[in-house]
């Protein structure tokens, strides 16, 4: 029993360790190592030396290795498949995947034990229904930013949600109180799923990220009711710091977006303003070709990349970098301004980025990037429209009005590279295309960017 | 219902602090975080939720062998379990290969 616990004293001190490194460029890499190998010792530990109240030691140990082979052949598969645009989407899925544990465990104790202690009933209860929650929802998330599932937006939904939200703590208390009765069970454990379902359902795209940084906290708040249950300390510890360091995180996201979490979640993005969108008419954009556009930038002194989920999908992360260092040759000074919620998960755009090799000193945050965008003689913006929509500062009635953009109208000159003239995440119109000062580049963002660099090469 | 809660507190009362100190910690170690890390962080955070694997493992392993439903669900908490634990790690450390720092 000592050893276990040194062991479990170990994992929680690695995760601890591990979280505060991964807030560090620096560190990080060493921190998910450490916390890593801080996991494997306390799984370790108790493979080998776990006994239940009863003194019995871990049985059926075939079954659970054969089961672990399984999970980490099929989980190394995925994670080192899975491209890096796909990144959020994956760690919704391993996120569901951790509620689904931790609901199935509610589940085993809840009919292996009969237990009669009040706390431990509604322990087992709350884990069934956050893991559910957890699950359901990762799953709708994932599929979501897989494009597997598109958003249903109602009114009614979001009544049903309060009902269903209801009617589950009700079958929770009467649950507890008849802990012998299984069907409340049942009933909660399909409750919590559909819940965790239509909870997601609404909520549109771009606020994605949040949800699954939100389910990612409630996941770690499941695992700690595990910990709870089996008075296991390393669960215990784990699983809360995720769902405080997670709830925090979620936090930070919204303050991004510069959007409460209740509106995320009562779900009012992307459902057009009060005033509906401003009817932007019949104007017309202005064009430019590749050929002007390299001259453009050659000349100029500073030039500021804006990226967007487009360039993400276009895999034009690499050929951007090539852009970026060949007018650095030519003294041209380069930047990257980085929204906050650019791509499609906070940070998303920087790993993106960092893996095509571009240092990060280049990667300017929003307000350093705006504070410098008056100097700067020339914004491309690929791929990217909400985060540089004007009407997020101008038009009170637009549903992004309030979220913190780029500033690129501060710039002397703004190249604009898209496919064609849709619509943003958010779906709705941008009057920055429209703009005097905006030169459209319509095109596939590789294309496009690999024009652009052959263009460069000959002046 | 106050003399049950009471005993609560007493009987828990270690855990309470651990709960409580822990919330704090949490938010406290990561405050400072850079966007840039925002997703690297999710992602490792996400990996070590993963510890609800040594619930799966506690299960799956004092289940009777003649208890099939729980040696079935317990098998199958063991594997996604697992999945979470490999495949978050994995990931973040993925993406945090891509940040190298050049000088």
């Amino acid at each position: 029993m000592f050893w276990l616990e040194i062991a479990y004293l170990i994992g929680s001190l690695s995760f601890i360790l591990g979280l505060k490194m991964l807030s560090n460029p620096d560190t990080a890499k060493r921190g998910n190592l450490y916390a890593g190998i801080g996991m494997g010792i306390a799984i370790l530990g108790t493979i080998l030396l776990h006994h239940n109240s009863e003194g019995q030691s871990i049985g059926n140990i075939s079954w659970i290795l054969l089961a672990m082979a399984v999970g980490t052949v099929i989980g190394y598969l995925l994670a080192m498949k899975v491209k890096m645009t796909a990144m959020p989407q994956m760690v919704s899925l391993f996120n569901g995947m951790g509620g689904a544990c931790a609901a199935i465990i509610s589940i085993v104790e809840y009919h292996g034990h009969h237990s009669q202690d009040f706390w431990l009933i509604l322990v087992i209860y709350l884990g069934l229904v956050i893991g559910s929650i957890s699950f359901a929802g990762s799953m709708v998330a994932y599929g979501k930013l897989d494009d597997r599932i598109k958003d249903i937006r109602a009114n009614w939904l979001r009544i049903l949600n309060l009902v269903i939200l209801a009617v589950i703590v009700i079958l929770v208390v009467m649950g507890v109180t008849d802990p012998g009765n299984s069907m409340f069970m049942w009933a909660t454990l399909i409750l919590a799923l559909v819940y965790g379902v239509f909870f997601v359902m609404p909520i549109g795209g771009a606020d994605m990220p949040v949800v699954i940084s939100l389910l990612n906290s409630f996941t770690g708040m499941a695992a700690a009711f595990g910990g709870f249950l089996y008075s296991n300390q390393v669960m215990l510890t784990g699983g809360i710091l995720v769902g405080s360091a997670g709830t925090i995180l979620t936090i930070l996201m919204c303050t991004a977006m510069n959007r409460s979490l209740l509106s995320v979640l009562v779900g009012s993005f992307g459902g057009g303003g009060t005033s509906g969108p401003r009817e932007l008419g019949e104007q017309s954009v202005r064009e430019i070709q590749g050929t002007d556009a390299a001259i453009l930038c050659a000349y100029a002194r500073r030039v500021a990349i804006i990226p967007g989920y487009g360039l993400a999908v276009a895999q034009a992360q690499h050929i951007c970098h090539e852009f970026e260092r060949i007018l650095e040759e030519k003294g041209v000074e380069v930047y990257y301004a980085i929204h906050p919620v650019a791509g499609r998960m906070p940070g998303h755009m920087n790993v993106l980025l960092a893996e095509a090799d571009v240092p990060y000193p280049k990667l300017l945050e929003m307000e350093e990037a705006n504070d410098l965008m008056p100097q700067t003689d020339v914004a491309i913006i690929i791929g990217a429209n909400d985060v540089v929509n004007p009407a997020a500062e101008t038009d009170p009635g637009s549903p992004i009005y309030g979220m913190p953009i780029i500033q690129v109208t501060k710039a002397d000159n703004v190249i604009v590279m898209k496919r064609s003239m849709g619509k943003g995440y958010a779906g709705i119109e941008n009057e920055l295309f429209f703009a005097p000062k905006t030169r459209m580049l319509f095109g596939d963002a590789k294309q496009s960017l690999s024009n652009l660099v052959s263009e460069l090469k000959q002046i | 219902m106050w003399q049950d809660f009471a005993q609560f507190f007493l009987d828990y009362r270690d855990f309470i602090y651990v709960i409580i100190l822990s919330i704090f910690l949490g938010i406290e170690v990561i405050s400072n975080v850079p966007a840039v890390l925002h997703t690297p962080l999710m992602s490792g955070a996400n990996a070590i939720h993963g510890v609800v694997i040594i619930g799966a493992i506690i299960v799956m392993g004092h289940a009777s062998p003649d208890d099939t439903l729980s040696l079935v669900l317990g098998f199958l908490a063991v594997i996604l379990g697992t999945l979470n634990v490999v495949g978050g790690f994995v990931v973040t450390n993925r993406m945090l290969a891509m940040f190298k720092r050049k000088k």
